[in-house]
C-alpha cells in the first residue's frame, strides 16, 4: 500500500534529519529514489529546483512534491495524489514536533549533559558528509549532459561554476542565482 | 496571553515571505517574534534557534514548536507549525499538479536543463561554508569525510550513517567524563 509506505518513509527521514533541509536531501534521496523508486534522479533534480525557488523548508517542500508525484506516477487520480503530498508533509515533521514537546517539556536540562554535547558534536560534522554526498549524487549524466565537448555539458558546467563561486564569494541570494540559471538554460538551448 | 490566531497569523507571514529553506526565516522570524510582537527577548530567542538545531527535523518547523510552546503550550505550538507551513504545502502542491502538464512544452525542459547544474552548486556550497563553522581541521576531517564516501561510493543509507556518528558521539562523550573523573 502506497500510503503506509510513504508515511513510514517520511516519518523515518523526520526522524533521522539532523542540521536542517539539505542533510534533509542526502536521506530524502536515498528513500525516495534509489530505494522506492517512486522518483527518477532527475525529477528529484528538478523538485530540489522548485523547493528552492517556493517559500518554505526545503524538508517540506520536498516532502509535499515526492508525495504527490510518488502516488500520481503509481497511477492514482490526482486528489488520492494530493491526500499522499499532505501524508508525506505530516509525516515529514511528526517524529521531530513530538520529540521537540517532549525535550521542551522534560527533558531541557539534559541538553548541555556532555554525552549529548559529544553526540551533537559529532552528528555535526557527520552532516556535512551528508550534503556533500547529496550534492555529489546530484552529478550525474542526466542534470549536466553526457561528459565530453557538447553544447550541454559545457553549458551546465559553466552555471555550476558560477553559481557555486556566487554562493561562497558574493552571498547571493539563491532566487536570483537559479532565475538566471533558468534564463541561462532558456537562451542556451531553446535560442 | 499570546491568542492562537495572532501565533498562527504572524508564522503564516513568516512562511509565506521567507524562500530558500528553513535558516532563511531566522531574520524575519526574529524581526517579527522579537522586535514588532516582544514575545521573547534575543537571548531566549537564540536558546530557542540552538536547541533547534541540536534536534532532528524541519528546522523551521522545529522553530515555530518551541515558540508556539513556550507561548501556548501544545495548543500554540499546533498553531504556530499549521501557519508556518500552511502556504509552503499549498503552493507546492499546486505546482506539483501543473508541473507535470507544462513539462511537455520545450522552453519549461530548456529552463530546466540551466537549473538543474545551479541545484547541484547550491547544495554543493554549503559543504564548504559549513566546513568552516563546524570548526573541521585536519584531526576531525576525515568524520565528513567517511560520511561522504559511504554514502556515495558504497551506497550506505544515511540512515545508518547518523545511527552509528550518534552512537560514536556518545560512546566518546563517556570516556571524556570518564577521564575527567580519572584526573580529579
Amino acid at each position: 500500500m502506497i500510503f503506509w509506505k510513504l508515511f513510514y518513509t517520511f516519518l523515518i527521514i523526520g526522524a533521522f534529519t539532523f542540521g536542517g533541509g539539505y542533510s534533509m536531501v542526502a536521506l530524502i534521496q536515498d528513500q525516495v529514489v534509489t530505494h522506492h523508486g517512486w522518483l527518477t534522479a532527475q525529477e528529484f533534480t528538478d523538485i530540489l529546483a522548485i523547493s528552492q525557488m517556493t517559500p518554505g523548508p526545503i524538508g517540506i517542500n520536498t516532502a509535499t512534491y515526492a508525495g504527490y508525484t510518488a502516488v500520481a506516477n503509481a497511477g492514482y487520480p490526482a486528489w488520492l495524489a494530493a491526500a499522499g503530498s499532505l501524508l508525506a508533509s505530516l509525516a515529514v515533521v511528526a517524529v521531530p514536533v513530538a520529540l521537540m514537546l517532549l525535550v521542551c517539556r522534560y527533558l531541557s536540562r539534559y541538553m548541555d549533559h556532555p554525552r549529548v554535547a559529544a553526540m551533537l558534536r559529532v552528528l555535526r560534522l557527520t552532516v556535512v558528509g551528508l550534503i556533500a554526498a547529496a550534492a555529489l549524487s546530484l552529478l550525474t549524466a542526466e542534470s549536466f549532459g553526457q561528459t565530453g565537448l557538447n553544447r550541454q555539458f559545457i553549458v551546465s558546467l559553466a552555471i555550476f561554476a558560477a553559481v557555486f563561486v556566487a554562493t561562497l564569494r558574493r552571498k547571493a541570494s539563491p532566487l536570483t542565482l537559479l532565475a538566471l540559471s533558468g534564463l541561462a538554460g532558456w537562451v542556451a538551448y531553446g535560442l | 496571553m499570546v491568542k492562537y490566531c495572532e501565533l498562527f497569523i504572524t508564522f503564516l507571514k513568516v512562511g509565506t515571505f521567507t524562500i530558500g529553506g528553513g535558516y532563511a526565516m531566522i531574520p524575519l522570524m526574529q524581526h517579527e517574534v522579537v522586535e514588532r510582537r516582544r514575545w521573547m527577548d534575543a537571548e531566549t530567542f537564540l536558546d530557542v534557534l540552538s536547541l533547534s538545531q541540536a534536534m532532528p527535523g524541519v528546522f523551521a518547523v522545529n522553530m515555530a514548536t518551541q515558540v508556539g510552546y513556550r507561548l501556548r503550550g501544545v495548543r500554540g505550538s499546533a498553531a504556530a507549525i499549521a501557519g508556518n507551513v500552511l502556504m509552503p504545502i499549498a503552493l507546492v502542491l499546486l505546482i506539483a499538479i501543473f508541473f507535470r502538464r507544462f513539462k511537455e512544452v520545450p522552453a519549461v525542459e530548456q529552463v530546466f536543463m540551466g537549473l538543474r547544474p545551479a541545484v547541484a552548486a547550491l547544495i554543493a556550497a554549503p559543504v564548504f561554508t559549513l566546513a568552516r563553522s563546524a570548526r573541521i581541521g585536519w584531526s576531525n576531517c576525515w568524520i565528513p569525510l567517511a560520511a561522504a564516501l559511504l554514502i556515495w561510493l558504497l551506497g550506505v543509507s544515511p540512515i545508518i550513517v547518523v545511527l552509528a556518528a550518534a552512537a560514536a558521539g556518545w560512546l566518546w562523550g563517556r570516556a571524556e567524563n570518564r577521564n575527567l573523573k580519572t584526573k580529579r
